[in-house]
């Protein structure tokens, strides 16, 4: 049997796999606070608490109005971003013009109001949601036996990633979004409604981290504190990644997670902790992160 | 005819310093007028301004009918007022096709792209090289192009000679004779008057936050003695 330092190799290709799929949540999310950052300049700390939304409405919208899976993943990630809307519109923008701690301490207050609501409305416990009839079951792929839903969750997070990424690389809107976020005000006197285009900016990544949220819902418990526990992983990878750095945070993301299920393999007891090591080291080596611009 | 832009006691702060003063100047329509003044006087500040970048300001912005000094900065650009600012504000993430058409149109009778790259053969060599790759001369051409895109009646142009090589100076002065042919209505800020008596029809000269003078080009010669003591030249 082939082995890797002393371990078979399909308990490597097994954790690369486990890997893949947290990083799949790392990348979505860090996509979303990286896409955020890089033009509003805030640190959207209500990041896990989107998250935790998307997967509470795909739920809500199973148990009280019957709709599925398939529903859920495009209206979920809407209702969050709509929310995001409003919340950006109504209160966020005030804050601008102020330092920038005041939308990190903004966002953070937004984070306990609604984890704290929804642990008084549902408990902090968790409850499962089901798998979609059609991605139940799993494949053996010889060298690990793959629950078919968790494949979905990499293809479907490539996907997400790889449709932000063009929008932004490849569109007009996208070139206003760069553009703005090296100097919103030129691009407001060239005749751009940047303050709208920044509503939409924190729209997208409300709804990312909602659709992260309903990806998430059948493999983790849908809890009211799912998202404070990913969350402070998904600040570690940006700061990694570097902050604002749109293909960083997603290839940080996937990254992250593989070396955080390789490391499951030689040395579990330090699988919870290895991102932060990593982050520690990279703060070192390189503050502004691994893509990032030195400022 | 009312002139297409008017300017009438304007007064602007940064914070809480004062610095325009009760600014005067007009500019009729397929006018060039030039704004001469040393550094410091708030020829810059007048531009952003009228432009409602400085939205700290009082006194009165008429464009072609168009109140400014009630429309958001994004509405301005609507308006047909185009603004190249003195840094340039060419950008980096952005290639220079992209650069070139990031402002979105706002009028018809606008350069197009084919038109633009043939007054700028340059640009359209480099169209896919990162828009800060430009020397600094190729990048003023991009900063004006990109207005002359949009269909916009009259740009707002801060001293695009600055920092440039006689050559490429000959070359804006020609572009902005191409404009003045086609229509376009121009305020230029500028220290060089020697390229400016070769493309202005108006001058004003700033000091200290107002317009201390008004005078036709062709009283460029009476004038050299105050212009040399009041532009330290
Ligand atoms: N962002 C700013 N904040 C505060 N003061 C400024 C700012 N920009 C310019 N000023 C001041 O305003 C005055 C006029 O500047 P400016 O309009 O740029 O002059 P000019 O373009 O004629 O060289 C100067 O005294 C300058 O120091
Ligand atoms: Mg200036």
């Amino acid at each position: 049997m082939t082995t890797i330092f002393g371990y078979p190799l399909v308990v490597w290709m097994g954790q690369l796999l486990l890997g893949l799929i947290n990083g799949s949540f790392y990348a979505m999310l860090s996509l979303g606070l990286a896409v955020i950052f890089g033009l509003l300049r805030v640190i959207n700390f209500a990041h896990g608490a989107m998250y935790m939304l998307g997967a509470f409405v795909a739920l809500l919208m199973a148990t009280y109005l019957g709709l599925n899976y398939w529903v859920a993943l495009f209206v979920a990630p809407l209702v969050v971003a709509l929310g995001g809307a409003i919340v950006e519109r109504t209160m966020l923008s005030r804050l601008y013009k102020l330092d920038h701690l005041y939308g990190l301490l903004f966002t953070f207050g937004l984070a306990l109001l609604i984890e704290g609501t929804f642990r008084y409305l549902f408990g902090a416990s968790g409850q499962p949601y089901p798998v979609p009839a059609a991605l139940s079951g799993g494949v053996n792929l010889g060298f690990m036996f793959l629950p078919i839903y968790r494949g979905w969750v990499i293809i479907a997070s490539l996907i997400a990633c790889l449709a932000v990424w063009l929008l932004i690389e490849k569109t007009k809107l996208g070139s206003y979004l760069r553009a703005s976020t090296e100097n919103p005000v030129l691009v407001q006197s060239f005749g751009v409604n940047v303050p709208l285009l920044l509503t939409l900016t924190y729209a997208l990544g409300a709804g990312l981290a909602g659709l992260a949220g309903v990806l998430a819902a059948p493999i983790y418990q849908v809890s009211p504190l799912m998202g404070t526990n990913i969350i402070i992983i998904v600040f570690a990878v940006v700061v990694v990644g570097g902050m604002g750095s749109i293909l960083g945070a997603i290839i940080t993301g996937y990254m992250l997670g593989i070396a955080e299920g390789l490391t499951k393999v030689i040395y579990p007891e330090a699988s919870n902790i290895v991102i932060f090591v990593i982050m520690a080291i990279v703060l070192i080596l390189r503050p502004a992160g691994l893509f990032g611009k030195d400022a | 005819m009312a002139p297409l832009l008017n300017v009438a006691g304007l007064q602007a702060w940064y914070g809480e310093s004062h610095i325009l003063h009760g600014v005067d100047l007009h500019v009729n329509a397929g006018e060039t007028i030039c704004i001469l003044g040393r550094n410091g006087m708030g020829k810059t500040t007048t531009l952003r301004s009228i432009m409602g970048i400085l939205s700290k300001r009082t006194g009165t912005i008429t464009f072609d009918g168009t109140d400014l000094m009630k429309t958001s900065l994004h509405n301005t650009a609507k308006a047909g007022v185009g603004f190249v600012p003195e840094e340039r504000g060419i950008f980096a993430t952005l290639s220079v096709q992209e650069n070139l058409m990031l402002p979105p149109k706002v009028a018809e009778g606008g350069m197009s792209v084919d038109e633009i790259y043939t007054l700028f053969p340059n640009l359209k060599e480099r169209r896919n090289s990162p828009g800060t790759k430009l020397s600094g001369g190729e990048q003023q051409m991009l900063a004006m192009a990109r207005i002359l895109r949009t269909g916009a009646k009259c740009l707002l142009l801060d001293e695009p000679t600055e920092g440039l090589a006689p050559v490429i100076i000959q070359a804006i002065g020609d572009v902005l004779r191409t404009l003045k042919a086609r229509g376009m209505t121009v305020v230029l800020v500028e220290q060089n008057f020697r390229f400016a008596s070769k493309v202005a029809d108006r001058f004003y000269v700033m000091d200290h936050g107002t317009m201390v003078a008004e005078f036709p080009v062709a009283d460029l010669p009476n004038r050299m003695a105050m212009l040399n003591e009041t532009l330290g030249v």
